[in-house]
């Protein structure tokens, strides 16, 4: 099995995720390897085969449209790394 | 020592009042006490909380409340520490939800303390349920209680060594891709993965949302019968819980078992299949085929592509499910000029090396240009391994196989080559695909060390009565389960 290039980097910006250079290039071979295996996917005959999402798709699952209990707002904010009245703390987004 | 029982067990001197639930959960705290400095299955406990809801439950007893209507009254259950209980941290076993409190009870802990159970501690795993060995926690090393040397498996390996060593009755997790089953196994306990949509995963912290299931670790399988039938049933709450009626599984597991055809897949004799673990599965069949059962060989033939599938669907569905940790709402929060750099710095320093493996590997199968080649050609092998189950069992009852193709091994063994315990996971990972139900039971020994073995039956979707049967009939003519690890007590 050939080893996959991956532009870790390019992906890792894609999944907000901030690596050091350390971990780009360990994370690089490794997905490469893996990648690599996961190429046997190709031998298989998949023409006129549907692609299954869910093992038990179940289409329109609705329930009555009544008000229960949910969490209050201070509930809600308890876990919040940073707020302020009631608010959750961001840094600033527009210009 | 009331640590060391069953629920039946436990249940029975509840009910006469020989012992109280205080007493019964005062002796898990001691066991965990005496043996968790070694073994670390428990990422953390509130004795107190513990003892207050075991003091109720003795309550409830005193006032008549009976086993009947409240099957685990009194009776101790462990969480794995990614199914949200109320009051308790919530951690998955990461830094990245820093000192989050569950502001809400997972729909299972609803019900485990609508039956009465004792629902305490926050037990060890692989960081978000990724990995086989729960060496991929942020906080501890969990070690197999029968060779401390020793993985206990994952990503549930918390629970499998906290039920293994007696600190606990019975415990819940979570199985994606084996990870309740085969930690069950390396650990010598029962552990039951129902069927997708059996369990609402209403306050379980999402993996891979069209392969996760809550399930059970017991130390027989009529424990985890017990439970499983409490965790069952439609939910409102989780939309992919399927509305099928639930069985009294415990009233199901007697009788016999003759007649019964039980189906062994030709593709599961692997050459990475350890001799041991194949002489032990082998006696395992002899024994089920001397109580009745008829033996047919199957054939599941794309079993070689389920690894890769799996590995593209989870790390996809991974990757987005993911996403919400992003140091806004809740957990910890590395501080950015801009909110780019708050997530992006937040998520480099909260996941650990796996996690951030998988959303990488996630992200790339799901971006622009490889979404037909890898993620849609994965979810049509996916029909296609589906499709071997339903059509293998037109013809059989069960499939019976091993859980894992090895016993635990050394701590540190595979930490670098990922791809290496990716293939570890071979025998449990198809059952997650086709979102069928499966069960491991202890099946034997090995000889040197003394490690155990595990057993895997795979049922019909919804069929957890029959594998439940055919795993009781086996356990009560064997009694592996009945053995304990050393320095249990």
């Amino acid at each position: 099995m050939a080893a996959v290039e991956i532009d870790v980097k390019y992906v890792a910006h894609l999944a907000r995720l901030s690596l050091s250079a350390g971990e780009e290039q360990k994370l690089g071979a490794q997905l490469g390897n893996i990648l690599g295996y996961i190429e046997k996917l190709k031998e298989v005959d998949v023409s006129g085969v549907e692609p299954t999402a869910h093992a038990f798709p179940l289409v329109n699952v609705t329930r009555l449209d009544e008000v229960r209990p949910s969490l209050s707002h201070e509930d809600a904010m308890r876990n919040a790394p940073a707020q302020s009245n009631g608010l959750f703390i961001v840094p600033k987004i527009v210009e | 020592m009331l640590n060391q029982l069953t629920i039946s067990e436990l249940v029975a001197k509840l009910a006469k009042r020989e012992v109280s639930s205080r007493v019964a959960t005062q002796a898990c705290l001691d066991q965990i006490q005496r043996v968790d400095g070694r073994i670390r299955a428990f990422i953390s406990y509130d004795a107190a909380n513990a003892l207050a809801q075991a003091d109720a439950a003795d309550q409830a007893i005193a006032g008549g409340a009976t086993h009947a209507e409240r099957p685990l009254l009194g009776v101790p259950v462990a969480i794995k520490d990614v199914i949200a209980v109320k009051g308790q941290p919530l951690n998955c076993a990461s830094k990245i939800l820093g000192n989050f409190v569950s502001p809400y009870d997972a729909t299972v802990i609803e019900k485990l303390k609508a039956a009465g159970a004792v629902v305490f501690g926050r037990l060890n795993m692989d960081e978000y349920a990724m990995g086989s060995s729960t060496e991929n926690s942020a906080f501890q090393v969990t070690r197999n209680p029968w060779d401390t040397t020793r993985v206990p498996g994952g990503s549930s390996g918390g629970s499998a060594a906290a039920v293994a060593a007696d600190e606990c009755i019975a415990a819940l997790g979570s199985d994606t891709g084996g990870s309740i089953r085969q930690p069950a196994a390396l650990c010598g306990c029962v552990g039951m993965k129902p069927s997708y949509g059996r369990v609402s995963r209403y306050g379980l912290v999402a993996y891979a949302s069209s392969l996760d299931q809550i399930g059970c670790f017991g130390k027989e399988v009529g424990d985890a019968a017990t439970v499983l039938e409490v965790l069952s049933g439609v939910d409102p709450r989780d939309s992919t819980s399927v509305p099928q009626p639930v069985p009294h599984f415990a009233a199901g597991l007697a009788g016999n078992i003759k007649g019964l055809k039980l189906g062994l897949p030709k593709e599961y004799m692997i050459g990475g299949l350890e001799p041991e673990v194949k002489a032990a599965v082998d006696k395992a069949v002899k024994q089920l085929e001397k109580l009745g059962a008829e033996i047919l060989e199957i054939s599941l033939p794309h079993t070689d592509y389920a690894v890769a599938t799996y590995y593209i669907i989870a790390t996809a569905e991974a990757s987005a499910n993911l996403a919400r940790f992003d140091g806004i709402r809740y957990g910890a929060r590395v501080d950015g000029a801009d909110p780019m750099e708050l997530y992006g710095k937040t998520r480099g320093a909260g996941f650990g090396a796996e996690v951030k493996r998988r959303i990488i590997l996630g992200t790339y199968v799901l971006s622009s240009g490889y979404y037909d080649a890898y993620y849609l050609r994965a979810q049509k092998v996916r029909t296609l391994i589906r499709n071997d189950f339903l059509k293998a069992f037109e013809k059989v009852d069960v499939i019976v196989t091993p859980t894992s193709p090895a016993v635990a091994w050394k701590l540190g063994e595979m930490a670098d080559d990922p791809l290496q315990m990716y293939l570890m996971d071979i025998f449990t990972i198809s059952c997650n695909l086709a979102g069928i139900c499966g069960i491991s039971v202890p099946c034997g020994f090995t000889q040197k060390p003394k490690l155990p073995i595990g057993l895997q039956l795979l049922g019909k979707p919804f069929g957890e009565e029959m594998i439940l049967k055919v795993a009781h009939a086996y356990e009560q003519s064997t009694g592996w389960h009945r053995e304990k690890p050393p320095g249990n007590g």
